[in-house]
């Protein structure tokens, strides 16, 4: 469903992104890992057309997200990790705006944005100015803006940042739910036992480049990791000795406070 | 515990500034400085001659030319004292009150005085910078045809520094007491609205009294009652009356140390009684700050009546028009400056009705037509400046929900169309109510009331296709206030570009209108011929260019945007 070939992208002499190929089929829910500054977010933005790579290419259903937008964008729903809307706008203008741009109006429009405010619990501040709202309600709602037009594949960045436990658990189960319907599920985060709980199969990405992929278990295998549990893992292959110090360093500084 | 120095609480603010001027540096950012201050300088020498040959024709006359000077300079400072209050007063509440640092150095063992005068700083220079820069080549005129000298420089930055410290302290006092009255959000609404509607009420006062008058003593019943307008001064107790008195006193020779003192004392005692003030008022009014503005919205209007409207347009831009209206609708700071448009449309019809061009004498046929058609460049300007004001900020604005338009399937044509037509429409009838309303004041032919209204429409289509093409050549996505974004680099850009058009449009009418006015002159039937035809397209040709280029770029450059 989301094939990345070659993908690359250079910020003048820095390389955020360096050669990555990948695929994530239909039904699958995959988690995209990896220490701040790795890479994630440019790659996320890569898929959804925002930021245009560099070199190498990203194809949805098919479809070049760059060469041929339309078709591959109608499939897709993109959670950024910002939440910025329209302040001025009311949460059901804001989605009844999303849905337009999706080429979709009317009652079933109307339906599904009264369905989605329900389901996360914001029907009652439908009419009112999302610069009102909350940062977990602005994700919400841009959660919800992701699903307004029924994509086939969502590509989110942090999804649970600023979400409260209950909407965090809910937004666990629609992905899954999504993806055992047969949807594709693309999602970077730094909460590992979300990450291990959720993820059919993780990437690990680092200073732009993939260092592994594939279920939990392959990783270990590969690895010789026995039962470590995936934060082990992750730090094992990001560099979790320099963590280690750090801890250290910062018990002293403790002790000696 | 050792306090941070001022320095040091304003260090982010230094050296943000000094990275942007580094990181324009580095983007081959050298040409626009130096076209920068070169229409800067130009600027300058413009307001410096004009006040020149004023002060030179004032000074002639021996018994009045030093009232008349001082009363100018009175005008202009009091004015200035004017602006500077209104200023401080709305950018106090973004530095004071609304400022992303604001929760750091609260959080921060930062004491309060050091808090207060950091922000007052930051106020003062927001707010005063272009008033300093505007007020030097109007106190150079002074100083050279009064013969200041040398020491003069120092001697009025001297007077000058009190007054601009005066208005920033009583600016954040009357903010710091409106926030702990309204919520900060509710507040700058309020502030918008008010401080909009005194500057169109001061624009229109100013107009209606008939400032021209002081320039025609023969229109007063005696020397006495003229000179006694001179000698009154507006308020003994304003700074800009010290300040001018200081000013004047010393260019005229006879230094008197009271406005100085006056001045200097008033500061510092209103720095102190601000910083209690401050020291009071400012946590609750923090506190309260933090609250939202208005929650609950009647959004149905928009869609029952525009949303009717527009039904035959597919869905996508409607929805996209739908929105720009209501955005800007909601956004206090943006149409509360209709209401500063609306006195200056009124201005400007009562400038056009009070030219002598109807006293009693038969009308100068040439002269009406030479007015009209020069009306059709200064229309021109008037809704470029409109245009800079709405249009050139549409791109920018949307700069941070760009993830949003460009990860859905919204083809940028849409956008740049809706962005077109919101701003192109509604400039499209000021400019037909501006032109044919002061041709009819001006009571001209048919003739030039249908070239004047055919004109200004395609100059229309091609300034806001200007203002949009260049708004997304240079955007400015980091700013969230749309009125600073026309004061950029590329707004000066833009408002050269409109103005090389309307130029090179009045340019090439000027042959048919002279072609007319020879043929009404002679008493021969006007008759559109080929020469009058081929300039007509050169006009159009060049409206036509000026519309479709921009577009076709400004589509490229929003489709290359990467965030």
């Amino acid at each position: 469903m989301i094939r990345l070939e070659n993908l690359t992208k250079h910020y003048g002499s820095f390389v955020a992104v360096d050669d990555i190929s990948l695929e994530v089929p239909r039904g699958v829910l995959y988690g995209f890992l990896g220490p701040n500054g790795a890479g994630k977010t440019t790659t996320l933005r890569m898929i959804a057309g925002i930021l245009r790579p560099t070199d190498g290419r990203v194809l949805l259903g098919g479809d070049n997200v760059h060469d041929n937008p339309m078709p591959a964008k109608m499939r897709l729903g993109f959670i950024p990790d910002r939440p910025f809307v329209y302040d001025k706008l009311t949460g059901a203008e804001f989605l009844r705006f999303v849905a337009g741009l999706y080429g979709q109006e009317g009652d079933t429009v109307e339906r599904r944005i009264a369905e989605l405010l329900e389901v996360f619990e914001l029907a009652s501040w439908k009419d009112e100015l999302i610069e009102a709202y909350s940062h977990g309600m602005r994700q919400k709602l841009i959660i919800s803006s992701a699903l307004i037009h029924r994509p086939e594949c969502i590509v989110v960045d942090e999804p649970m940042v600023g979400l409260d436990p209950k909407a965090a658990r809910l937004l666990k189960d629609i992905f899954r739910q999504f993806v055992s319907r047969g949807g594709t599920v693309l999602m970077s985060t730094h909460t590992l036992e979300v990450a291990e709980a959720m993820c059919d199969r993780v990437a690990i990405l680092q200073h732009g480049k993939i260092v592994a992929d594939g279920t939990v278990d392959d990783l270990r295998r590969q690895h010789r990791a026995g039962d470590a549990t995936l934060e082990e893992l992750f730090l094992k292959l990001t560099g979790g000795a320099r963590v280690r110090e750090l801890v250290e360093v910062l018990g002293d500084a403790g002790g000696s406070a | 515990m050792r306090q941070p120095s001022l320095w040091h609480v304003l260090q982010p603010k230094w050296r943000t500034a000094l990275q942007r001027l580094r990181e324009e540096r580095s983007r081959g950012g050298s040409g626009k400085l130096l076209l920068l201050i070169a229409v800067g300088f130009l600027f300058w020498v413009g307001v410096y001659g004009v006040l020149y040959l004023i002060l030179k024709h004032v000074r002639s006359a021996e018994e009045l030319g030093p009232f008349l000077a001082a009363k100018i300079l009175g005008l202009v400072l009091l004015s200035f004292v004017t602006i500077l209050v209104l200023s401080n007063v709305i950018t106090a509440l973004s530095s004071f009150f609304l400022a992303k640092d604001l929760d750091l150095l609260v959080s921060a063992p930062v004491d309060w005085l050091r808090l207060y005068l950091a922000k007052l700083g930051e106020t003062l220079l927001h707010s005063s910078w272009m008033v300093a820069l505007m007020a030097v080549p109007i106190l150079a005129a002074y100083g050279v045809i009064y013969r200041g000298g040398v020491v003069f420089l120092p001697y009025a930055v001297l007077t000058i520094v009190p007054m601009l410290v005066l208005p920033a302290v009583v600016g954040s006092a009357i903010t710091l007491i409106l926030v702990n009255v309204f919520p900060a959000r509710r507040t700058r609404d309020l502030l918008s609205i008010i401080a909009l509607g005194a500057a169109a009420g001061l624009i229109l006062l100013l107009r209606v009294i008939r400032p021209e008058r002081l320039a025609r003593p023969e229109g007063f019943r005696n020397l006495l009652d003229f000179l006694a307008v001179l000698r009154t001064p507006t308020s003994p107790f304003l700074p800009s009356e010290w300040a001018t008195n200081a000013i004047m006193g010393y260019l005229r020779h006879a230094p008197d140390p009271l406005p100085l003192i006056l001045l200097w004392t008033t500061a510092a005692a209103l720095v102190t009684l601000g910083a209690m003030l401050h020291r009071q008022l400012f946590a609750t009014g923090f506190t309260k700050a933090q609250e939202g503005a208005e929650r609950f919205v009647r959004g149905k209007v928009w869609r029952r009546t525009l949303g009717w409207l527009l039904t035959p347009l597919p869905v996508a831009k409607r929805e996209f028009v739908l929105k720009d209206i209501r955005l800007f609708f909601r956004d206090t700071t943006q149409w509360s400056q209709l209401i500063l448009l609306g006195a200056l449309v009124v201005v400007y019809l009562f400038n056009i009705n009070a030219l002598p061009l109807h006293r009693g004498e038969p009308v100068g046929f040439f002269y009406v037509t030479l007015v009209s058609f020069l009306n059709l460049g200064l229309a021109g300007f008037v809704l470029a400046s409109i245009a800079a004001r709405f249009i050139f900020p549409a791109v920018s604005l949307e700069g941070r929900q760009m993830w949003l338009l460009r990860s859905s399937p919204l083809d940028l044509r849409a956008l740049l169309w809706s962005k077109y037509w919101v701003g192109t429409v509604p400039l499209l009838v000021l400019a037909l109510l501006l032109t044919g309303l002061t041709n009819v004041l001006l009571q001209v032919g048919p003739f030039m009331m249908v070239m004047g209204l055919v004109t200004i429409c395609g100059l229309t289509f091609a300034i806001a296709a200007l203002a949009l093409g260049f708004g997304a050549l240079y955007p400015q996505f980091e700013t969230e206030n749309a009125a600073q974004i026309p004061t950029s680099f590329g707004g000066l850009v833009y408002m050269m570009a409109t103005i090389a058009l309307l130029a090179a449009v009045i340019v090439a009418l000027w042959q048919a209108v002279y072609a007319y006015v020879r043929a009404v002159y002679l008493g021969e039937p006007v008759v559109v011929d080929a020469w009058m035809i081929f300039w007509f397209v050169v006009a159009a040709l060049l409206c036509g260019a000026a519309t479709a280029i921009p577009l076709r770029v400004g589509l490229r450059k929003i489709e290359s945007f990467e965030f």
